[in-house]
């Protein structure tokens, strides 16, 4: 290994100067990243790959890459919330292999795909394993997501410089959601037959272009093998459509550096710490504790993410009294409702994710203008607004539950201009006060 | 810029913070959910008491000698008109048999095996890799049979019946004289007497309108069980209820099993790493 802790807490190998004894960083405040004891460690390697073949090089370099990562500088103050994206990477990495296993005995026919899941279950060897592996890794990874998305917006995650990192994430974020969609599908159960009527019906309800796209999505009138099919193909191909991103997503962090809790404080370098150990130990153990709750669910709690509905085969005939998506569809779910018009109904709650995209634009404060001043000091408006952003997510999703009838009808339209209030007002407002009172 | 709070007890202030946010948010939910739950309309089903299953709970597990005998009282009463349409024979092995029970077990159904010479059906003996047959070919027969209903399948139903287990226990003991069923209770609530005559059904309180298609199909010694048992019809419910249960969900125990193994392996790992954290961070000033 790289660094390597001694009895004494003393780590090898160089990157250590930045942080201990009494947080001695001054060797380390100068160098862009840990360059300089990287170039070290390489000098000394040199005899051992020095007979200069192409593997040796492709070695070199991969384990240059590793170091470099490794000692990756992070600001020491980041809290839990930040562990996050480690316990994503575990769930991906997760899906990944038990969606692949899956795929060997899933059969994409509207015929087939219902008991070939069955057989999944019920016979092939550790089939139940994976089959709850993957659905409770489903929900975990939007609930993880979620968390992530909250904790960018909490801490200003997308402000300067990391606006293309936010960017990179948003896109990720819808990727996963049309992936989880597509994933919900192929059981070929009530629900995912009748949800994919729902999400054609929608997208039919686009002007214009509206019926082209409706059959292109279920490839017919109504689902069918057809749109097994597409399911499958875009299920499969999206997934490492999303390694890839996750990957860019990852590269752009290390070129921006990390956020932290702190702000402007915590970017000073000489307070950083490299990833490998301090982060890697901490990661760690945020990804065992996930993996803890992960395995309460799975084997305790499976009803919390199973839908019953769903183990009835695909029944175009019988339409279910509630036609209900997976809950972190809900608030979505809840906002397509509250408005009248299929069309704009479909605008407002796609348009609730979009808005994301933008965010880091609507939001045009830094860090520094937030450091200052009166608007900048009442440092509770923004978590007030935050709360009520997140309390209307909550209440839309409630909503869509209780499918926008009666009284939820006025609450999810509260909830929607509630969520749609935070970005498009709030963020510019605040931001622009707040920078006002910083010129003046 | 030195902060006085431990960056561990921070996300909890303000998490605690949040959730004070949510809670009347929430609370207002709670009350518009009551407000908007209507009295139940006349003819839905009552509730079903909760029994004490061996499956019931986080950590419970199938009662293996009841489940087998569950399968007597499927295999000689509900499989006439029920199909389990996505189980196999060698399934059924779960239930605590060895490979040749399994086989004697399929050997005792008969399964189609095309048509002769003459276009006449052909049936042979079961083999473990036969699906469990089903009583009819296709939704047709099956209402033609039974007066225009078509018997459920129970691969799944113990998940996909609302109620579950106690329901369905319910429902098989539940079957009323047609005289004494109240279809609505209140203070206007009609007495209306339901006709318990085989061509509109049976009354049952527990059922859709309180009406189900189904005769009361156990009684007291429609089996023969080999361990012993007494076969009451109480007893024979409960029996077919849990394997019924059992199958829908047959790997339930090995999960609960695993689940039980891994996390106490994950929390041994976790404290591991809890030190292991706190001796790499234990020279970092804040």
């Amino acid at each position: 290994m790289l660094f390597i802790v001694k009895h004494d807490n003393t780590v090898l190998c160089g990157v250590l100067d930045a942080v201990s004894g009494g947080g001695k960083g001054e060797r380390m405040a100068g160098t862009p990243s840990c360059l300089e004891s990287t170039c070290q460690d390489q000098a000394h390697e040199e005899p051992d790959t020095a007979d200069g073949s192409a593997s040796g090089r492709t070695a070199q370099t991969a384990r240059a890459f590793v170091r470099d990562y490794m000692a990756f500088l992070l600001p020491r103050d980041l809290n839990s919330l930040w562990t996050i994206g480690a316990m994503l990477m575990a769930v991906l990495v997760l899906m990944l292999l038990s969606g692949l296993t899956l795929a060997l005995t899933y059969t994409p026919d509207a015929s087939l795909a219902f008991s070939s899941v069955e057989t999944l279950e019920r016979r092939v060897p550790f089939g139940w394993l994976l089959r709850s592996l993957h659905m409770t890794g489903a929900t975990f990874f939007m609930a993880a997501l979620y968390l992530h998305v909250f904790r960018g917006l909490w801490y200003g995650s997308y402000r300067a410089p990391r606006q293309g990192l936010w960017s990179v994430g948003t896109v990720l974020l819808i990727l996963v959601m049309v992936t989880a969609f597509a994933g919900y599908v192929l059981p070929w159960g009530q629900m995912s037959y009748w949800g994919a009527d729902v999400a054609g019906k929608a997208v039919g309800a686009i002007p214009l272009v509206g019926n082209t796209l409706e059959g292109v999505f279920l490839g017919g009138e109504s689902p069918g093998t057809a749109t097994l099919h597409r399911m499958f193909v875009l299920h499969f191909t999206l997934a490492f459509t999303i390694v890839g991103l996750v990957l860019l997503h990852v590269a752009i962090l290390h070129r921006r550096g990390s956020t932290s809790p702190s702000g402007a404080a915590g970017q000073d370098r000489a307070r950083m710490l490299p990833f490998h150990p301090y982060f890697t130990v901490k990661d760690g153990l945020g990804v065992v504790v996930l993996a803890i709750l992960f395995t309460l669910v799975m084997c305790f709690w499976p009803g919390l993410v199973t839908e019953a509905a769903n183990y009835r085969p695909a029944n175009p005939l019988h339409t279910p009294a509630d036609i209900e998506p997976e809950w972190y569809f809900l608030p979505f779910y809840g906002m397509l409702q509250a408005v009248p018009s299929k069309f704009f109904g479909l605008l407002v709650s796609g348009g609730a994710v979009a808005i994301l995209l933008v965010v880091p634009w609507l939001d045009r404060g830094t860090a520094a203008t937030f450091a200052a001043g009166r608007w900048g000091g009442l440092r509770w408006l923004p978590r007030v607004a935050l709360g009520v952003l997140v309390c209307s997510c909550v209440l839309a999703g409630l909503a869509g539950r209780h499918h926008v009838q009666g009284v939820w009808l006025l609450l999810g339209r509260l909830a929607t201009v509630g969520y749609y209030l935070y970005f498009l007002g709030f963020l510019p407002f605040y931001s622009r006060l707040v920078g006002r009172e910083a010129r003046s | 810029m030195a902060t006085r709070m431990s960056p561990i007890a921070r996300p909890f202030t303000r998490i605690r913070s949040l959730a004070a946010l949510m809670l009347p948010v929430l609370a207002g939910a709670g009350v518009f959910a009551s407000v908007a739950q209507a009295a139940p309309p006349p003819g839905t089903p009552a509730h079903a008491p909760a029994q004490n299953w061996s499956f019931k709970g986080p950590l419970g597990h199938f009662d293996l000698a009841a489940v087998q005998r569950g399968y007597a009282v499927f295999a000689g009463v509900c499989a006439s008109c029920h199909s389990l349409t996505q189980v196999q024979f060698s399934d059924l092995g779960a239930m605590g048999l060895t490979s040749d029970q399994v086989a004697a077990l399929a050997a005792s159904w008969q399964v189609a095996a095309g048509r002769d010479a003459e276009g006449h059906l052909r049936h042979r003996k079961a083999t473990p890799d036969d699906m469990l047959p089903r009583p009819y070919a296709d939704a047709d027969a099956a209402r033609a049979a039974n007066r225009g209903a078509v018997p459920p399948d129970l691969s799944r139903i113990t998940q996909v019946y609302p109620g579950g287990a106690d329901r369905v226990y319910a429902l098989l003991t539940g079957y009323k004289p047609a005289q004494t069923l109240p279809l609505a209770t209140g203070p206007d609530a009609a007495v209306r007497r339901v006709p318990a005559r085989p061509e509109t059904g049976f009354v049952n309180p527990y059922a859709i309108g309180h009406i189900t298609a189904m005769p009361p199909p156990l009684r007291d010694n429609a089996v023969p069980y080999a361990d012993g048992t007494q076969p009451t019809a109480q007893q024979e419910a409960r029996d077919v209820t849990t394997f019924l249960a059992w199958v829908s969900i047959p790997h339930a125990d090995d999960k609960r099993r695993l689940g039980v193994g891994v996390g106490l392996y994950l929390c041994f790992l976790a404290c591991l790493l809890v030190i292991l954290k706190r001796r790499i961070w234990s020279h970092v000033t804040k």
